[in-house]
């Protein structure tokens, strides 16, 4: 996909420009003092830590996907992007058996699919550039998702036990027994995202959009840029809930049919 | 019928039944009867394969219960519970759930068989009362054809009329081929209805026979939960 960069200036800000963006932390500074909200140490902290974080990240995407740097790079962040998000949704959903594990075999199938589709037909050049960036919105968006997806079939496994059990004794098979909160829990984790998808440009231009367009992008090209964006990150949700309810699924029950006692209520 | 040898169930270090051996036969009503905590639903899992024995062993018509596809067991030992569990939708989709493809004349048939007006089909199962929808349990378990109905404790959460209707259904089934194996603690309910009794104490088997044998028993703990006059 090309991108048309009418003005190259447009995106460098420089260290003035970003001193006088952070003018604007001041703003919601003196509004909480104004208001007496206490919130202005965490503002501080927040807008002091987005910015050390971001400029390391910058820093370091910028030794790892130049134009010459090889690919491994690329693959190693990816790599290290799919730990983290194993480990945050580990942390956050910690009744699901073997939750790592299950979260990065999801959250892989989910990069090979839906990065797959994007390179296998050169919407994107194959590049560290391109990789990376992609690789992170997918995954970010799809670990919320995951997490409450994890937490509804963990919560249904506990709480819906009885009946669950009730459809076992019939004689069903553990799929069977569960799909019922297998459907409605993924429809839980699946709508937000597809009514994000919906209202888009509709409340408010989305985030990789606008950075272009700030950048100096055409705005057609722009969109263009976003709309594939949000179909990766639809897709991408979409793969990784299904992966990890099969996987969750598979954990609940016994080779032989029995729903197994979790050593942890859910939170 | 079923055959269970020094079956200890339950947590591993602390077990819930220890070292049960007994033959349930594959006829009539055979009630497992003593105090609540005893054993006795832990046991009645056990045969549905809902749950696993630590050890020993346990078969049904001289096969292990490892030995049998749990689903094809399941629907030969059928299981209802104290408190009935209810699919959604109408009492139709829930016999649906037992048996997918089932005829509106089969459905009608099974509800009449347990007592259910057939009015009932296309109500909300959520809507039934409590007795109602334990004979629904009852008629969706029949979709499977079972030989055995383990029945938990089925009128622990009845009135009284509901938990005659549920007594008699059982003793009908019973007549009819089903053997049943019916979990109560209710002494005065084991003496109507038990052809056959297994007294569970502290997650041992204290006794097994027929009612008139137990209530002779020189073990005086036995006759009292048998509800025996001491």
């Amino acid at each position: 996909m090309m991108l048309a960069a009418s003005s190259s200036d447009a995106a460098q800000i420089g260290v003035w420009g970003l001193a006088a963006s952070g003018i604007l932390i001041v703003v919601a500074v003196v509004v909480s003092l104004w208001r007496q909200l206490g919130l202005e140490r965490s503002m501080l902290w927040s807008a002091l830590r987005a910015l050390v974080q971001l400029i390391i990240v910058g820093f370091a995407l910028q030794l790892v996907i130049g134009d010459d740097d090889p690919l491994i790079w690329s693959f190693l962040w990816l790599f290290v992007m799919l730990c983290f998000a194993s480990w945050t949704t580990a942390q956050r959903a910690k009744d699901v058996p073997r939750v790592f594990l299950l979260s990065f075999v999801a959250y892989l199938v989910a990069m090979a699919v839906t990065l797959g589709v994007l390179f296998g037909f050169d919407v994107y050049e194959f590049e560290g550039r391109t990789i990376v960036p992609l690789a992170g919105i997918a995954i970010g968006n799809s670990l919320t998702s995951n997490v409450l997806l994890s937490r509804q079939l963990i919560a249904a496994a506990t709480k819906q036990r009885r009946v669950i059990e009730g459809r076992l004794a019939l004689g069903l098979t553990a799929r069977d027994a569960f799909q019922p909160y297998l459907g409605s829990s993924l429809r839980t984790a699946l709508v937000p995202q597809i009514e994000a998808t919906k209202a888009v440009g509709v409340v408010a231009l989305p985030g990789t959009m606008t950075g272009l367009i700030l950048a100096g992008v055409d705005p057609l090209d722009a969109v263009l840029v976003q709309i594939s964006v949000m179909y990766l990150v639809l897709g991408s949700v979409a793969t990784t809930a299904t992966v990890m309810s099969l996987g969750i699924s598979r954990e609940l029950f016994t080779p032989a049919q029995q729903l197994r006692r979790l050593s942890h209520s859910p939170h | 019928m079923f055959e269970l040898s020094d079956v200890v169930a339950g947590p591993a270090d602390d077990p819930i039944l220890r070292d049960v051996t007994v033959s349930i036969p594959a006829e009539g009503i055979t009630v497992l009867a003593g105090p609540s905590g005893s054993g006795k639903s832990t046991l009645l899992r056990l045969l549905n394969r809902l749950d696993d024995p630590v050890s020993g062993e346990i078969s049904w018509k001289g096969r292990s219960l490892d030995a049998w596809p749990p689903t094809e067991l399941r629907r030969q030992v059928a299981m209802i519970f104290q408190q009935p569990p209810l699919f959604a939708g109408t009492v139709h989709d829930n016999l649906r759930v037992a048996l997918p493809d089932v005829s509106d004349d089969r459905a009608l048939h099974v509800l009449d068989h347990v007592g259910l007006a057939p009015e009932l089909l296309d109500r909300d199962a959520l809507l039934l009362s409590g007795g109602e929808a334990q004979r629904m349990c009852v008629a969706r378990a029949m979709l499977t054809e079972p030989h055995v109905i383990l029945a938990d404790e089925p009128t622990a959460a009845l009135d009284t009329a509901a938990r005659h209707m549920v007594e008699h259904l059982a003793r009908k089934l019973a007549d009819s081929g089903v053997a049943i194996v019916w979990v109560t603690h209710d002494t005065d309910q084991l003496r109507r209805l038990a052809d056959h009794v297994a007294t569970v104490f502290d997650g041992r088997l204290a006794a097994f026979g027929h009612l008139d044998e137990l209530s002779v028993s020189d073990d005086p703990m036995v006759r009292r939960l048998v509800g025996a006059a001491q």
